[in-house]
């Protein structure tokens, strides 16, 4: 927990050569995670059969998930969750950027919007792909984490209300030109399969399955990594925080083995969903 | 002096034929149950009205076969122009049964008593039967199975539809015959006999017309319920078969129709409340929306539309059931939401997957570059 790790401990020899670790996610942010993940596995299991009705395995799986009328139940069920999760989140922001008045939730190196070093760290990171130059320096949140965060955000403001405008459809209709009824399922339907493809081939490999972070990267669940992944993933963060001398502010304990084992499981049984859902997704689109 | 032999005594046949196990010289049963046969229809016969070659006694030791249409012409003339009009392959007994033994049609010991009928025929035309070897079809199991084989053989209604009551008995002629009961424009008719009301309806609508009008293409009432797997129409396996059906004409509408939610929760098998063409369009008397009294007529969507979708009102039925996301001139808006959507699917997952495949390259190469680096560090 980022609030109680504020330790007094003083930076042992043995933990300044590398055994330290670093919070880096709260409880609260780690606890949206497993909550918008989970939702989010839900929703796809229960959306895929009805985008792919006529694949070979759609009624295999809505039979699986407690029959046809089960998976409009379950689907609804998951998307009120996921909405008051949204909710929830977009009220902390506005909490802390408004009321509590913390610096740095809207703009500057700590924010989740966008500035022009993304963009630069974009194109330079690409030319560091193909050999043209260094790695760029990320600070605490890099571009295509932001982008995962923004497509999210957006995905859920969209699939969310054309959700909805099809649940309510007689009440939307009110206030909805008539194409928009026909026009709702067709979004729905293609920002969610964006999201499906998105979240369980991109997501998985950038966040998890890629070299650095291979099989998963833990930070999510335990909320803390150690100092060398923080200084080799986000030098930048790193360097500010010794500069302005937080860094230790920042300590943390090193997370419990059974935590840690937990959370692998939860993981692992996640990512397993997610890509047997991608290759069923993916059948039924080039099948 | 020997009395007349009594040709018309019973008796004296069966003091020999009464023997069930009197065989003749071919090893072919004659036995004859005299009970049995005094009991039938031809109970107050004598023998030789029909063993007509039998004058006296000894008789000769082979006889003529017995010709029915002695008596029976009418049913002999039908037959002789019917599907079944080669004697040797189809004689009278292959329906009545045992010559010795048949009974009026209302006699439930009757081969063709209506409850009888669909086991008579079946003996032929089921899965084993002849008539398999002349290339027909197994249509037993499907009536068994019907809605109408269900009624006859679990209800034991003598009014459900059996064989006969489409095909006729003795002048069963093909379906391609325009005379036959089952001729495609005889269908609605022939089914009407029972269904009457259905048929008015039918008749009044689009599908009606065309084949009065003999337009051959539209549907006759075995197109959508079959001829002989006929289901309860408001059983979801019938719900879920019928829907191509009628898509195997209107093609344009079925591919639109798949594209929306009814179609998508309805394809997953079973869920019944999910609109179907009929429950728009209706199921006999399906007529254009230009018609005042069609239930898509735009003045009664909302009651047509209402039947499932609780609050629909006069905004909720601009829905455009069949709309077309690829019709640019039909469906302008609905075409360029989903341009928009496909692009925006098509470039996010392009430049994203190009983007992941190139960084996991370079990262793994450096982390074997520096793993081989401090393996030569550690030698």
């Amino acid at each position: 927990m980022p609030d109680s790790v504020q330790t007094t401990r003083t930076s042992a020899p043995e933990q300044a050569t590398g055994n330290r670790h670093f919070a880096r996610f709260t409880a609260a942010q780690r606890t949206m995670h497993a909550v918008l993940f989970s939702t989010f596995l839900g929703l796809a299991a229960t959306g895929l059969p009805l985008r792919f009705s006529e694949s070979i395995w759609a009624r295999g799986l809505a039979k699986f998930v407690g029959g046809f009328g089960a998976i409009l139940f379950f689907h609804k069920f998951f998307a009120i969750a996921l909405t008051i999760a949204f909710l929830v989140h977009v009220k902390d922001i506005f909490q802390r950027a408004l009321v509590k008045r913390e610096k740095g939730v809207f703009w500057g190196a700590t924010s989740m919007v966008a500035n022009w070093k993304d963009v630069k760290d974009i194109f330079a990171h690409m030319r560091w792909f193909i050999g043209l130059g260094q790695r760029p320096k990320f600070d605490r949140y890099a571009y295509w984490e932001k982008f995962d965060y923004w497509a999210v955000f957006w995905g859920m403001i969209v699939i969310g209300f054309s959700g909805y405008a099809m649940w309510f459809a007689p009440f939307f209709a009110h206030f909805l030109p008539g194409w928009a009824l026909n026009a709702v399922l067709v979004i729905h339907s293609e920002e969610g399969l964006l999201a499906i493809l998105f979240i369980f081939s991109i997501h998985f490999v950038n966040t998890h399955l890629r070299p650095d972070s291979f099989p998963m990267d833990m930070v999510i669940f335990t909320g803390v990594e150690s100092e060398e992944e923080f200084k080799h993933k986000r030098p930048l963060e790193y360097q500010r925080m010794v500069a302005e001398g937080k860094l230790e502010s920042r300590l943390a304990e090193k997370p419990q083995k059974w935590f840690v084992n937990f959370s692998r499981i939860v993981g692992f049984l996640a990512i397993s969903v997610g890509l047997i859902l991608l290759i069923l997704t993916l059948t039924a689109y080039f099948g | 002096m020997l009395a007349p032999f009594a040709t018309h005594a019973q008796t004296d046949c069966l003091s020999c034929h009464g023997d069930a196990t009197i065989k003749d010289d071919s090893g072919h049963n004659i036995g004859v149950d005299g009970q049995k046969f005094s009991a039938s229809i031809h109970g107050s016969l004598k023998c030789n009205d029909c063993h007509a070659d039998i004058k006296d006694y000894p008789h000769p030791e082979h006889l003529a076969p017995v010709e029915c249409s002695k008596c029976h012409s009418d049913e002999q003339d039908k037959l002789k122009g019917s599907v079944h009009a080669d004697g040797k392959e189809h004689p009278c007994t292959s329906c009545h049964g045992d010559a010795h033994s048949i009974f009026p049609k209302a006699d439930p010991r009757s081969a063709v008593y209506p409850l009888n009928v669909p086991a008579t025929c079946g003996k032929c035309h089921g899965d084993s039967g002849e008539g398999r070897k002349h290339g027909l079809s197994s249509v037993l199991p499907n009536y068994m199975d019907s809605i109408h084989g269900f009624a006859l053989s679990k209800e034991g209604l003598l009014v459900a539809a059996n064989c006969q009551s489409c095909h006729g008995s003795h002048g069963i002629l093909s379906h391609t015959n325009p005379a036959s009961p089952t001729f495609k424009a005889n269908i609605p008719k022939t089914c009407g006999s029972c269904h009457a009301k259905i048929d008015m309806d039918y008749e009044d609508g689009a599908h009606g017309k065309a084949i009065a009008a003999g337009k051959m293409k539209a549907p006759v009432c075995t197109d959508c319920h079959t001829a002989h797997a006929i289901l309860q129409p408001t059983e979801s396996a019938f719900r879920m078969q019928s829907t191509p059906i009628c898509g195997s004409c209107h093609k344009d509408k079925l591919s639109t129709y798949r594209d929306t939610f009814h179609s998508q929760l309805g394809s997953l098998g079973g869920y019944v409340e999910t609109a179907r063409c009929w429950d728009c369009h209706g199921a006999h008397k399906i007529l254009p929306a230009s018609d005042p009294s069609s239930p898509i007529a735009p003045a009664n969507l909302v009651v047509t539309c209402g039947r499932c979708h609780a609050g629909a009102n006069a905004s909720f039925v601009r829905y455009q059931p069949h709309a077309n996301a690829h019709d640019r001139k039909l469906n302008p808006a609905l075409y360029f939401v989903r341009l928009f959507m496909n692009l925006l699917l098509a470039s996010t997952l392009t430049f994203f997957v190009i983007h992941t495949i190139l960084w996991l390259v370079r990262a793994r190469y450096d982390q074997i570059k520096k793993k081989s680096a401090e393996g030569d560090h550690h030698a």
